[in-house]
C-alpha cells in the first residue's frame, strides 16, 4: 500500500488528533473488543461492469440450474446424463468423459489448474473472481436485486428501516425473505440433481419419494444460501474468506486493480468551488465528495481509502463515479482499473504503462498450461483397462512337495469400457513357469472375462521349476484384449530362495 | 516487557490501540465482528444439545441415556444386522451350493473366498499365519502337500471336527514318542532319521547304515508312513519323501520327533462357526493355492 496515500487519508479524513511522537491520548473508557455490525444499504447503479455483472450472474446461475438436465447418450447400461456424481457407482461423468475414482488425479490436475487461474487473473486485474464470479457474490447480488425489487433502492430502505414498524414494512419484508427462501430452496434443489438422475429425481422430491438425505441437502443448502447470500453477504468476505488475505500478499504494483486516481481526485471540493478554483488557476481535484462510489459499494467501503481487504473490486464503484464525472463534465475514470506503478508514473509526470507480461504472470500462464497439457494427453492415451498386481504378503513363497516354487499374486483388471471385455494373460521374466488363475481349471488357456463398467479381482499363481536367478527376480503380467488387441502390464517381483550354495 | 498504558490513537492507521505495548510496539485494536461472538455462544447451547439427546452424565450406577437412546453398541449391532441383510442373497446362495460348484461360479468364488479371508484372518491366522503361511509345527495351507487330504470335503471335515481334538468324529492319529517310551533304542533312531532324510534325497550321516535305517523303517514307522514313506492321510502321517516338512527337515528335528512323537491338535470349529462360514473358510484354504480335485 502507498504510504504516502495513507498520510494523506489520515490527515484529510481522521478527526483533528494530538499528534506526539508516541500517538495521543484517548480519554475515554477501554474500546471494545467485538463491534457490531453496520448494516450496509448498496444503491442500485447503472453502467458498464453493472452490465458485465448482470451478464456473468445470468450464465453462471443458467449453467449451475440447468446443467444436471443437459442428456448425453453413453448407451444402454449407462447414465444418460451429461454432468453427474455417481457416488453408489463410484463414478465421475463429464459429457463424453468417466472418471474413476482411480483417476482422482485428473481433479487434483483441476485444482492446480483452478488456483493459478485465480493467481492469474489476480496478477493481470485484481480480484476478478471475487468481483464477477465468486458464488458468494453471484448470489449476494441476485438477492440484492430482490430486495431492491420488494423494498425499493437505498433511501427507500433506509428510511423505512429508521421508521415504525408498519403493516406495509412487515409485509415487504416477509415477502422478500419468501422470495429469498425460495431462490435458496431452488439453489439447494439444484444441488442434489448433480448426484442422481435430475429428472427422476425431481419427480421423486415433487411426490416426497426422493431419499431423505436429498431433503437434508436441500435443506442444508437453503439454510446456508438463505444465510450466505441474504444476511451474512460482504461478512463472508471480510472475515471468513481467505482469498482477500492471500490475494494481498501476492499482488504486485503492475496488477490492474480498482483504484481512486487520488492524483487526479485530490484535493475534493464541490462543483462550484472546484470550478471557481480552475478558473483562479489553483489545483482543484476531480472528486466533488459527493459519496456515490461509497453508497454503490456492496460491501460498504470508501475506494478512495485505497486498495483494502474488503474491496471485491467489483467495479460498481467506476460506473457510479463515471455517471457524476459525465453529469459534471469531467473525463470519466476518476475511479477505474489502474495500477500502483501507474499512479506513481502520473504523479512523477510519465506517461502511464500496461506490462501484462511480467515474470509472474509467465509463470503462472506456463503452470496452466504445462498442468493442462498433461492432463490432456493423460486423458487423450488413457487404457480403457487397466491391470494391478499386488504379490503376496504372507507367505512370500510357498515350496511344493516337488519342490517348485510357487508366487501368489492378487490381479485386478478395470474394464472401463461399457461391455464386457477377454483378456488373454501371459507372463515374462521367471523362467519354467506354470501360471494357474484360482477359479479356471488348470491348463485351461489364461483367458480372464471382466464385466462392463467393472473391476474384478483375480488370483494368480506362478510356480517355478527351475531357480529363479535371484531371491528377487522381476516378472510381468501382460494382458491383451482378445478383441482390440489394446493391451495393458503391471510388474511386481517373484521371490525365491537363495539358491543352494 | 510488556506493559499496560492508556489506550491511544496510532499515528499511521488513526486505529485505536489497546493500550497493549511490548519494547515500544504497541497493539492495534481491530474489534472482531460480534457475531463471531454469537457464534461461540452458540457452539456452547448447541454442546448442552449434546448431553441432552445422547448419552452424557454418569450416575452412580449408570448413566443419563439421553432422549434418542442412542448406544455405540448398538449401532454396531445395527450395521452389522444392515450388512448381514445386504449380503443374505449371496449367504443364502453358498448355503445351498454344494462345495464343487461354487468353486466353478465366479460370483459365488469371489464372495466365498471374500468371507473365507475375514473368517480366516479372525479364527485360523493366531496359528496358520495371516496368509495361511504356517510357521514350525503348524501346516502352510498354500502347498500341495495334505496331511488329512486337499480335497474340498476333506478340508471341510478337518475345519469342522479338528485334528485330535474334542469332536466325537475329530481325526485322530498320532506319532508314538519311540525314544522316550522305550520303543527303540537310541541307536535305531538314529539309523531311521539318516533313513528318513535319504528319503527325500537329503544328505546323510553313514550310508552303510541305511539298510538298518530301512529295517527298522519297515517294522515300526511303515505302517502309518507305508512302505515307501509316502504317508497316509486316513491317519495323517505325512509323506516324508517330498520336499515340505512340518517341523523341519535337520537331522536333529526328525531325531526330536522320533525320540517324543508328534501329535500337534486344531481345534474342532463345527460348534463355534455357522455352516456357511465353514464353506466359504474351505473355499478360500482350497484356493490359496494347493486344492485338490
Amino acid at each position: 500500500m502507498n504510504t504516502d496515500l495513507l498520510e494523506r487519508q489520515s490527515r484529510a479524513n481522521a478527526a483533528p488528533i494530538h499528534d506526539t511522537e508516541t500517538g495521543s491520548d484517548v480519554p475515554e473508557s477501554e474500546p471494545p473488543l467485538y463491534a457490531a455490525r453496520r448494516k450496509i444499504y448498496p444503491q442500485s447503479v447503472k453502467g458498464t461492469f453493472r452490465r458485465i455483472k448482470w451478464a456473468v450472474l445470468v450464465i453462471t446461475l443458467a449453467i449451475y440450474y440447468f446443467l444436471p438436465f443437459i442428456r448425453w447418450n453413453r448407451g444402454p447400461d449407462a447414465p444418460d446424463q451429461a454432468v453427474l456424481i455417481d457416488f453408489p457407482g463410484r463414478r465421475f461423468y463429464f459429457f463424453f468423459i468417466e472418471i474413476w475414482p482411480q483417476e482422482i488425479y485428473f481433479f487434483t490436475g483441476l485444482l492446480i489448474i483452478a488456483a493459478m487461474t485465480l493467481f492469474l487473473m489476480n496478477a493481470v486485474a485484481g480480484r476478478v473472481w471475487c468481483g464477477y464470479l465468486c458464488p458468494q457474490t453471484v448470489w449476494t447480488d441476485l438477492f440484492l436485486a430482490i430486495e431492491r425489487l420488494v423494498e425499493g433502492d437505498r433511501r427507500a430502505q433506509m428510511a423505512a428501516d429508521a421508521g415504525p414498524w408498519t403493516t406495509q414494512r412487515v409485509l415487504r419484508k416477509g415477502l422478500k425473505h419468501v422470495l429469498w427462501l425460495m431462490v435458496a430452496w431452488w439453489t439447494g434443489g439444484a444441488w442434489v440433481l448433480y448426484f442422481a438422475d435430475a429428472p427422476t429425481l425431481v419427480r421423486d422430491l415433487a411426490t416426497g419419494q426422493a431419499p431423505l438425505l436429498a431433503y437434508g441437502w436441500i435443506g442444508t443448502l437453503t439454510a446456508t444460501t438463505y444465510a450466505l447470500a441474504g444476511h451474512m453477504r460482504e461478512q463472508v468476505c471480510t472475515y471468513m474468506c481467505p482469498w482477500p488475505r492471500i490475494q494481498a500478499a501476492l499482488t504486485d504494483e503492475y496488477a490492474l486493480n480498482v483504484t481512486y486516481r487520488y492524483d487526479r481526485g485530490e484535493p475534493r471540493s464541490s462543483v462550484k468551488k472546484s470550478e471557481q478554483l480552475r478558473l483562479a488557476g489553483l489545483a482543484a481535484g476531480d472528486c466533488i465528495d459527493c459519496r456515490q462510489c461509497v453508497n454503490v459499494c456492496p460491501t460498504g467501503i470508501d475506494i478512495r481509502n485505497g486498495s483494502q481487504v474488503e474491496c471485491i473490486q467489483c467495479g460498481l464503484c467506476i460506473d457510479a463515479c463515471d455517471s457524476v464525472m459525465q453529469k459534471i463534465g469531467r473525463p470519466p475514470k476518476l475511479i477505474g482499473y489502474d495500477s500502483e506503478v501507474n499512479l506513481e508514473r502520473r504523479l512523477a509526470g510519465e506517461s502511464p504503462v500496461q506490462k501484462i507480461v511480467r515474470t509472474r504472470t509467465v509463470l503462472y500462464a506456463v503452470i496452466i498450461a504445462a498442468v493442462g497439457g498433461i492432463m490432456l494427453y493423460a486423458l487423450l492415451t488413457r487404457h480403457a483397462f487397466d491391470v494391478s498386481v499386488i504379490h503376496d504378503r504372507n507367505p512370500i513363497f510357498v515350496r511344493m512337495a516337488d519342490g517348485a516354487i510357487r508366487n501368489g499374486y492378487t490381479m485386478r483388471i478395470l474394464n472401463k469400457r461399457l461391455e464386457p471385455r477377454r483378456f488373454a494373460m501371459t507372463i515374462d521374466g521367471v523362467p519354467g513357469n506354470v501360471i494357474e488363475i484360482v477359479g479356471l481349471p488348470l491348463g485351461a488357456a489364461r483367458i480372464v472375462e471382466v464385466g462392463p463398467d467393472q473391476s474384478r479381482e483375480f488370483r494368480v499363481l506362478v510356480n517355478s521349476y527351475e531357480y529363479a536367478p535371484r531371491a528377487s527376480s522381476p516378472i510381468v503380467f501382460h494382458l491383451t484384449d482378445m478383441e482390440s488387441g489394446e493391451w495393458a502390464q503391471a510388474q511386481d517381483n517373484f521371490r525365491a530362495p537363495e539358491r543352494p550354495k | 516487557m510488556a506493559e499496560h498504558r492508556k489506550h491511544m490513537i496510532d499515528k499511521a492507521t488513526g486505529t485505536e490501540t489497546t493500550g497493549h505495548e511490548w519494547d515500544g510496539i504497541r497493539e492495534l485494536n481491530t474489534p472482531l465482528p460480534r457475531w463471531w461472538l454469537w457464534m461461540f455462544y452458540m457452539t456452547i447451547i448447541w454442546s448442552i444439545g449434546y448431553w441432552i439427546v445422547y448419552p452424557t452424565w454418569p450416575l452412580v450406577s449408570s448413566y443419563t441415556s439421553g432422549l434418542v437412546g442412542w448406544h455405540s453398541r448398538q449401532a454396531i449391532l445395527d450395521d452389522l444386522a444392515a450388512l448381514r441383510e445386504q449380503r443374505a442373497a449371496l449367504v443364502g446362495r453358498i448355503a445351498a451350493t454344494p462345495l464343487e460348484s461354487i468353486l466353478s461360479d465366479q460370483s459365488l468364488l469371489d464372495f466365498a473366498r471374500a468371507q473365507g479371508r475375514t473368517a480366516f484372518a479372525d479364527n485360523c491366522a493366531p496359528c496358520h499365519g495371516a496368509g495361511g503361511g504356517g510357521a514350525k509345527g503348524y501346516p502352510n495351507l498354500n502347498d500341495d502337500e495334505w496331511l488329512w487330504g486337499g480335497k474340498l470335503d476333506d478340508i471341510a471335515f478337518t475345519i469342522r471336527h479338528g485334528i485330535r481334538s474334542t469332536d466325537e468324529n475329530t481325526r485322530m492319529g498320532s506319532m508314538p514318542a519311540f525314544g522316550r517310551d522305550k520303543i527303540l533304542s537310541r541307536a535305531d533312531i538314529l539309523t531311521v532319521a539318516d533313513y528318513v532324510r535319504s528319503l527325500s534325497g537329503l544328505t546323510t550321516l553313514d550310508a552303510n547304515e541305511l539298510a538298518k535305517g530301512k529295517k527298522t523303517f519297515t517294522e515300526n514307522c511303515a505302517a502309518c508312513h507305508g512302505d515307501a514313506g509316502k504317508g497316509n492321510r486316513e491317519v495323517g502321517a505325512p509323506d516324508l519323501t517330498d520336499q515340505i516338512w512340518l517341523y523341519g527337515s535337520d537331522r536333529n528335528t526328525i531325531i526330536e520327533g522320533l525320540m517324543n512323537g508328534r501329535g500337534a491338535v486344531m481345534p474342532a470349529w463345527g460348534p463355534r462357526l455357522d455352516d456357511t462360514t465353514i464353506k466359504s473358510l474351505t473355499v478360500y484354504v482350497h484356493t490359496l493355492g494347493g486344492g485338490q480335485k
